[in-house]
């Protein structure tokens, strides 16, 4: 075999144009890449945020820049049984959802998880409430409640006949409430469902394998491998509910307003009534950041009580 | 400790077909590989002896009670997964003795018979972990640990050395070995290493394409190969198989070179084997051009061609032959198999 050797040649070293230099220096090139978050974060979170707070703490009204007052919107707030009556109904509202979502968002995704016939078209129906936007299914859930064409009344009453009277969904307090968790439940299903069921197929199979041959119950294997196993992604997706659910506005707002008799108001929908339609930007303001120790102890406790196990750390025991 | 029983098992996935009709006697305290290439459907058998897939038709029994219908449960085995299914979340104590937990045994009971395991596997030291802080082989060990824990009648491997690194490999290869030899317990090994299979076995199942191609202790199979899948599967480096024909004074390979037979060896034989370490440097022996050397410091792995005919051959000697050169060879005339052309059964000798 023979080769005939082709005459020397090496790519001749081109002087990179200043462009390309620059682009090479990394400081430049980090500071360009973090450029569009962090304006994007600045201009629409840090930026509200700040002036939210700075606000809370001036009497400022529509039309009219107010002057720093320290600390005199949040003690009205504190002899306000208005606000009182919020937190009460953002709490209950936070913590019924929650566990009605959870409850059934796991049974659904623990569904899911066996071998169905259509089971990627179930999951597909599955997201539905998630993905219609939040004030079309209000608005649905509004004709739902309604008190003369409640589909749910028209089903009782006229079809099967167990009730005598129409339901007033939305007439009275304890109703009303009940009413908006029932929807906020039905919208967040979802999202549970499908992040619980991303979890579940992340456990493998022959563990259930071995438990079976362990001699495990089903019973058993949900409470020793599937729980504890699902525990960290139930933590997190707790933790973003409970803020979803706890700074609700849309599902309120379009559905009761807050009504009847201010009775189903959350924070977020009190902070927006008290600030816009009423004028009193600051203590609006001071509502709207009387949310914060709230969201912040909920993530702590999910964060600390629920997320990282030390089974999920590679490091030595000793 | 049982005997176990496979009689005409089949298994079917829907319209495929995976098992063939398989049969196979296990008796008690029996060390059972069951070797094949993947896909053969030896994953599958242990499945079904563990009751995790169902039997399509056939019976399988352990000991006297054929299983068909016991739950897994109840089939009185423990069995340890390639990946070793460790429960993450649990430590090694708690992975070990957690049958007994869902058994409600007594906290004293569980301690004593971890402990036992523990002694026996080396593991009294880490018995606090958890599995992600072990190393792969301590985690298989903590796999056999939770097997030993349920005193089974059957210990099942379903290829719990293939996540191992070389060296690994062989160390726990000789542990279940050595774990075997103690306790006695009649154990169904599956492997696709032939290596794994030859060493541990007291008996070999080789199996193929869902069925079994031939059953026997290791050193028959390697002796006497019953066709020419188990000729070409068991041994390493491979036997060599020439095609050809019998002719005057030998067999006439397709490649134009005359091999030696013993007189005894005569019939339809349509392939010529030799295993490459029953080939021997002969002053009188054939000359053979040499293709590749590779030398492995034990032995020496030449590749040299009869005519046409390639044959590797694996010498105890040192072999400063290089490519081109001719050496002479001579097979072992009495360690020679012949095999029948169509069907690749083995001719008697």
């Amino acid at each position: 075999m023979s080769a005939t050797t082709a005459p020397a040649w090496t790519k001749p070293q081109q002087q990179a144009n200043w462009l390309v230099r620059l682009f090479d220096w990394k400081p430049f090139l980090a500071f360009a890449c973090l450029l569009p978050a962090a304006g994007l974060l600045l201009v629409f979170l840090t930026y509200p945020l700040g002036l939210g707070i700075w606000l809370a703490f001036t009497d400022t009204t529509i039309g009219r820049s107010g002057y720093w007052v320290g600390l005199e919107n949040f003690q009205y707030l504190l002899e306000d049984p208005l606000w009182w009556n919020a937190v009460f109904y953002s709490v209950f509202y936070t913590g019924i959802a929650t566990i009605g979502k959870f409850a059934l968002g796991l049974w659904l995704a623990l569904l899911l998880n066996n071998h169905l016939p259509f089971k990627s078209l179930l999951r597909a129906i599955i997201l539905l409430p998630w993905i219609v936007p939040t004030v079309l299914s209000a608005i649905a859930f509004w004709w739902i409640y309604d008190p003369q064409f409640s589909i749910i009344s028209f089903l009782l009453v006229d079809k099967l006949g167990i009730l005598d009277n129409y339901i007033d969904f939305l007439g009275s307090a304890w109703p009303a409430r009940f009413s908006l968790i029932a929807a906020n439940i039905w919208r967040g299903i979802p999202f549970v469902a499908i992040s619980l069921l991303a979890g579940l197929q992340t456990i493998s199979p022959s563990l259930y394998e071995a438990a079976l041959l362990d001699g495990s119950t089903g019973w058993q294997r949900f409470r020793y491998i599937t729980f504890p196993m699902l525990m960290p992604i139930l933590a997190i997706v707790m933790t973003f509910s409970i803020i979803f659910t706890f700074t609700d506005f849309q599902l309120v707002y379009a559905i009761t307003r807050g009504g009847p008799v201010n009775s189903t108001h959350l924070l977020a929908t009190l902070a927006f009534q008290r600030g816009i339609p009423g004028g009193q930007l600051g203590e609006g303001a001071a509502i709207a950041v009387s949310m914060i120790p709230f969201l912040v102890f909920a993530t702590l406790f999910s964060y600390y009580g629920l997320a990282r196990r030390k089974w999920q750390q590679g490091e030595g025991n000793d | 400790m049982a005997t176990v029983e496979i009689r005409n098992v089949r298994k079917a996935f829907g319209p495929v077909q995976v098992l063939h009709g398989v049969n196979v006697d296990i008796a008690d305290g029996e060390f059972v590989v069951l070797v094949g290439p993947s896909g053969c459907g030896k994953s599958t058998l242990l499945r079904m002896l563990a009751g995790l897939e169902n039997i399509t038709s056939g019976d399988i029994a352990i000991g006297p009670r054929v299983v068909n219908n016991v739950p897994p449960k109840d089939r009185d085995i423990a069995m340890v997964f390639q990946n070793y299914a460790l429960y993450p979340h649990m430590t090694v104590f708690d992975n070990m003795a957690f049958s007994m937990k869902l058994a409600k045994a007594p906290k004293e009971v569980m301690e004593q018979e971890v402990g036992r395991a523990a002694k026996i596997l080396g593991l009294e030291a880490l018995l606090q972990r958890y599995p992600r802080q072990l190393s792969g082989g301590q985690r298989q060990r903590v796999a056999m640990g939770r097997a030993i824990v349920r005193n089974p009648q059957v210990f099942l491997f379903d290829e719990p050395l293939s996540n191992l690194d070389a060296k690994l490999r062989v160390q726990m290869r000789a542990e279940i070995k050595e774990l075997h030899q103690r306790l006695r317990v009649t154990t169904v090994y599956v492997t696709h290493d032939q290596i794994e299979a030859m060493t541990m076995a007291d008996k070999i199942v080789v199996m193929n394409g869902g069925h079994v191609e031939q059953v026997g202790p290791p050193l028959e199979l390697y002796d006497r190969p019953a066709n020419l899948f188990v000729a070409g599967f068991i041994g390493s480096p491979a036997m060599n198989l020439v095609k050809g024909g019998l002719a005057e004074g030998g067999f006439q390979a397709e490649g134009g070179a005359v091999l030696p037979l013993p007189q005894s060896l005569r019939g339809e034989a349509g392939v010529y084997g030799i295993r490459p370490e029953h080939i021997q440097l002969r002053e009188d022996g054939i000359p053979a051009t040499v293709v590749l050397v590779e030398p492995t410091g034990s032995e020496t792995q030449v590749v040299a061609r009869i005519g046409e005919t390639p044959l590797t051959c694996a010498f105890r000697e040192r072999v400063t032959a290089r490519p081109g050169e001719t050496i002479r060879i001579m097979p072992e005339m009495e360690l020679v198999h012949l095999f029948e052309a169509g069907s690749g059964r083995r001719l008697a000798a």
